[in-house]
């Protein structure tokens, strides 16, 4: 074994030249690209359970008088009765399947895989800052799963008080039903609170220090700029997070105060530190799909990405006032009016680097050679269902238009454009995108294909129609419906949700298939099977151990397809020169 | 399916619907033409063997467009949705002579207290009924919320009225029906099992019909 200094990052780093332990080399690995698979099975279970949990839930929206659950025995007592799904197992299912989603599948796999995964191979250094601190970002998560999973079996079942936890509902037992597991799920956010802040000292501090030489500022990939800025909203925000959900846990079991009236507390204390969390929050979820979604763009249409500069400054403004908007969860809250107003104004302005986004991303598409592979579709899938996500922000923006649909579906369809139709659809991008450099194979394309049009149908039949519900009237987290007089007449469009629910869901289950038989039977990959520039594409798919035999030496910016100059090819990787690759090339 | 906002019969109810069909306006605008854009770009510039992409990094010109215009759209709907708002929810527009009744929510009911004969709260004539919000149409009614365990959400949604109810303080909400009818009263806000049944029915009377039920109801309160 010999240390070898790399002379151009200053970084100290171990070649070893001996045989790893199975038990080092994948489980208690510190090899970044490891930690992100082990993220990505962690985060695919966990997008299967929060699935599910959705799809119980769905079947008692669609059919609340019917019992007759299929399946209903395997459940125990305190959850399924007879064939019927009992309230306090609906609440249950509302709460943590909003909890699952969020804090168990989409930011991890965000973050936890691919600020991983791609932040090193991108910036063409060998490893993370702090691979040990990585490899506890990763396990961290595993007690943050047991305990989730777990608190379903305690007495009184899992926490009930919605996702948002809004206090007093979540610190009385006695007015909730739930004890035990809501403090099951609020210790399991401390896990995933401590694990995200490490990762994300991590990620600055590799961006900020280990990128190769020639990797200027703005010649960053646009991922790494949308994982950098992520992994700072992670970092202010998360404690606020952890310590609001410890006063939480600490009101309910020794007796203060934070959030509880009868002795002087506040219940909006609670939504105030919740949301100063959970805005910025929904910029960590979006983020970095925003990035991949650009970077998937840019080589699928072989042109730069369009406007470069603009990106990186809506990333940036996107993220300082994504800090000062909390405030529009909680308009009809009783905080004051008048600060209505402010917040108002603030979450308007959001709305405009969000559009320059969007009109950049078509720009990117505008006059390109579009190669409509699996990946590609879902990042135009992304910007398409981004934009209605988007714009339904701008009805609960305006606040005299939120009295009326706030705690309505309506919200419920806006956030799921986002967070699914955004989000997750650019993941799957990322996923059949980076597939073949992690696992050195190629999904399948007519598997891919079918997923993406299943996905893409059965998500518009879910979610599009929860505006029309609605506008209806129907409130959020309602176990049945069907007793309000002007909820009569929504039975057909909540059945049709339902059964493209489960069509949505089913589709996931091509998705798993083809990820999990490509490992096996894929066509096996090249280092560069998409023709990209960025550096991880410039490495063996997969790469090795250290990733680079060589630390590369970037010339120029990231997304160089199509250059005039070079000639034999549209592309022109970061680590080369195009007067190197075409000698005729001339200023440039 | 009929997805339609049910119908108003409040005063507030008119421009909150109008601001919502000027926004669904603007955005299906914009909504087409991003869509639109999108499949366009599918169409015309898929893949085709030896084309060639236009090489560009973008125009300083274009985004100074996109970035212009929907800033001037979204501030002037950001101004007119503060005047609305302040018009709705201002403290300084809070009715001076409203008729009011407080509202308590508890799990999972809705307890009203009346004013009485004499139209004053906290007065000895004053009476509680549980979930049964009579009221009279055309005048100001301003109710105090309350919630005596955790969080509920008063919502009806034909008034275009809701407002959480937070233990520990009395929010005023204020409202004007326009038409006598009967409605009802939503929990919006998730407040443990039984969330989905905490309702209570609306009746909004004429003046004389509301004085009469006052006057029915007040000596059996009594007692």
């Amino acid at each position: 074994m010999a240390t070898i200094v790399a002379e151009a990052t200053g970084q100290a780093i171990l070649h070893e030249e001996h045989e790893q332990s199975f038990l080092r080399k994948y489980i208690f690995s510190t090899d970044h690209k490891v930690i992100a698979i082990q993220f990505l099975i962690y985060t695919l279970f966990f997008l299967m359970i929060g699935g599910l949990l959705a799809m119980l839930m769905r079947y008692q929206i669609a059919w609340p008088a019917r019992g007759q659950l299929p399946l209903g025995g395997i459940f125990p007592e305190s959850m399924v009765a007879s064939g019927y799904i009992l309230p306090e197992f609906y609440n249950a299912l509302v709460t943590m399947h909003g909890s699952v989603m969020v804090f168990l599948a989409i930011m991890p796999m965000l973050v936890g895989v691919w600020a991983n995964y791609l932040i090193p191979l991108q910036l063409g250094t060998h490893d993370m800052a702090f691979p040990r601190l990585n490899m506890l970002s990763f396990w961290l998560m595993v007690p943050a799963g047991i305990l989730t999973l777990a608190s379903f079996f305690v007495i009184g079942g899992a926490a009930g008080a919605g996702w948002t936890l809004y206090a007093p509902l979540s610190a009385r037992p006695d007015l909730s039903g739930v004890g035990l597991g809501q403090i099951m799920w609020l210790a399991a956010l401390v896990f995933i609170g401590l694990s995200s802040i490490l990762g994300s000292v991590n990620y600055i501090t590799t961006t900020i220090n280990l990128r190769a030489p020639g990797m200027t500022w703005m010649r960053m990939p646009l991922t790494i700029w949308s994982l950098f800025i992520t992994a700072i909203l992670a970092l202010l925000a998360m404690p606020v997070l952890s310590a609001a959900g410890i006063m939480l846990v600490f009101d309910q079991t020794i007796g203060t105060s934070f959030f509880l009236p009868e002795g002087g507390g506040q219940p909006l204390l609670w939504q105030h530190l919740f949301w100063f969390f959970g805005h910025p929050e929904v910029y960590i979820l979006i983020l970095p799909a925003m990035g991949f979604t650009s970077e998937i763009l840019s080589a699928g249409s072989r042109k730069p990405v369009f406007g470069y500069k603009a990106m990186v400054l809506a990333l940036v403004s996107i993220a300082f006032l994504g800090f000062i908007v909390w405030g529009h969860h909680m308009f009809q809250s009783g905080m004051n009016p008048m600060l209505g107003l402010t917040f108002t104004v603030s979450t308007l302005f959001i709305a405009v680097p969000s559009a320059i986004k969007t009109f950049n991303w078509m720009g990117t598409m505008w006059r390109g050679n579009l190669q409509l592979h699996t990946a590609m579709l879902f990042a135009i899938g992304f910007v398409a269902m981004f934009a209605i996500g988007g714009l339904s922000g701008v009805f609960m923006a305006s606040t005299p238009v939120d009295i009326y649909i706030h705690d309505t579906y309506f919200i419920v369809a806006h956030i799921h454009y986002v967070l699914f139709g955004g989000s997750l659809f650019a993941l799957f991008g990322a996923i059949y995108f980076w597939y073949p450099k992690m696992f050195g194979r190629m999904m399948d394309e007519t598997m891919g294909k079918i997923h993406f049009w299943l996905t893409f149908v059965f998500f518009n039949l879910v979610f599009f129609p929860m505006h029309g519900v609605g506008m209806v009237g129907m409130m959020r987290r309602i176990y049945d419906s069907t007793g309000y007089a002007h909820l009569q007449g929504i039975e057909d469009s909540n059945a049709l949700i339902t059964w493209a629910a489960f069509g949505l869901f089913a589709s996931g289950f091509l998705f798993a298939f083809n990820f999990f038989w490509s490992l096996k039977k894929g066509r096996k990959a090249e280092a560069n099977p998409w023709n990209a520039t960025t550096l991880e594409w410039q490495t063996p798919s997969p790469p090795k151990h250290g990733n680079w035999e060589e630390v590369p030496v970037v010339y120029h910016g990231p997304h160089e397809y199509s250059h005039p100059d070079v000639e034999d090819k549209d592309w022109l990787a970061q680590n080369e020169r195009p007067d190197v690759v075409s000698p005729a090339a001339g200023s440039h | 399916m009929d997805w339609a906002l049910p119908p108003n019969y409040s005063t507030f109810g008119v421009v909150i619907d109008q601001l919502f069909w000027i926004i669904l306006v603007i955005t299906g605008i914009a909504f087409l033409l991003v869509e639109g854009g999108i499949l366009w770009f599918c169409i015309k510039y898929r893949g085709r063997e030896g084309a060639k992409a236009h090489y560009t990094h973008g125009s300083n010109r274009m985004e100074i467009i996109w970035t212009v215009i929907p800033a001037i759209i979204i501030a002037i709907l950001g101004a007119y949705s503060a005047l609305v708002w302040d018009d709705i929810k201002g403290s300084s527009n809070r009715p001076a002579d409203a008729l009011e009744f407080l509202v308590v929510g508890k799990q999972f009911e809705w307890n009203i207290t009346y004013p009485g004969m004499d139209r004053t709260l906290g007065t000895e004539d004053d009476f509680t009924v549980r979930n049964q919000f009579h009221f009279p149409v055309n005048e100001d009614v301003t109710i105090l919320l309350e919630s005596e365990d955790v969080i509920h959400s008063f919502f009806i949604p034909e008034l275009r009225v809701k407002q959480d109810a937070v233990p520990g303080m009395t929010i005023p909400v204020w409202f004007d029906a326009t038409q006598t009818g009967n409605f009802e009263i939503a929990c919006a806000e998730l407040c443990g099992l039984g969330h989905y049944y905490m309702m209570a029915s609306v009746t909004v009377h004429s003046a004389a019909d509301f004085d009469a039920w006052q006057a029915s109801q007040a000596p059996a309160a009594a007692q």
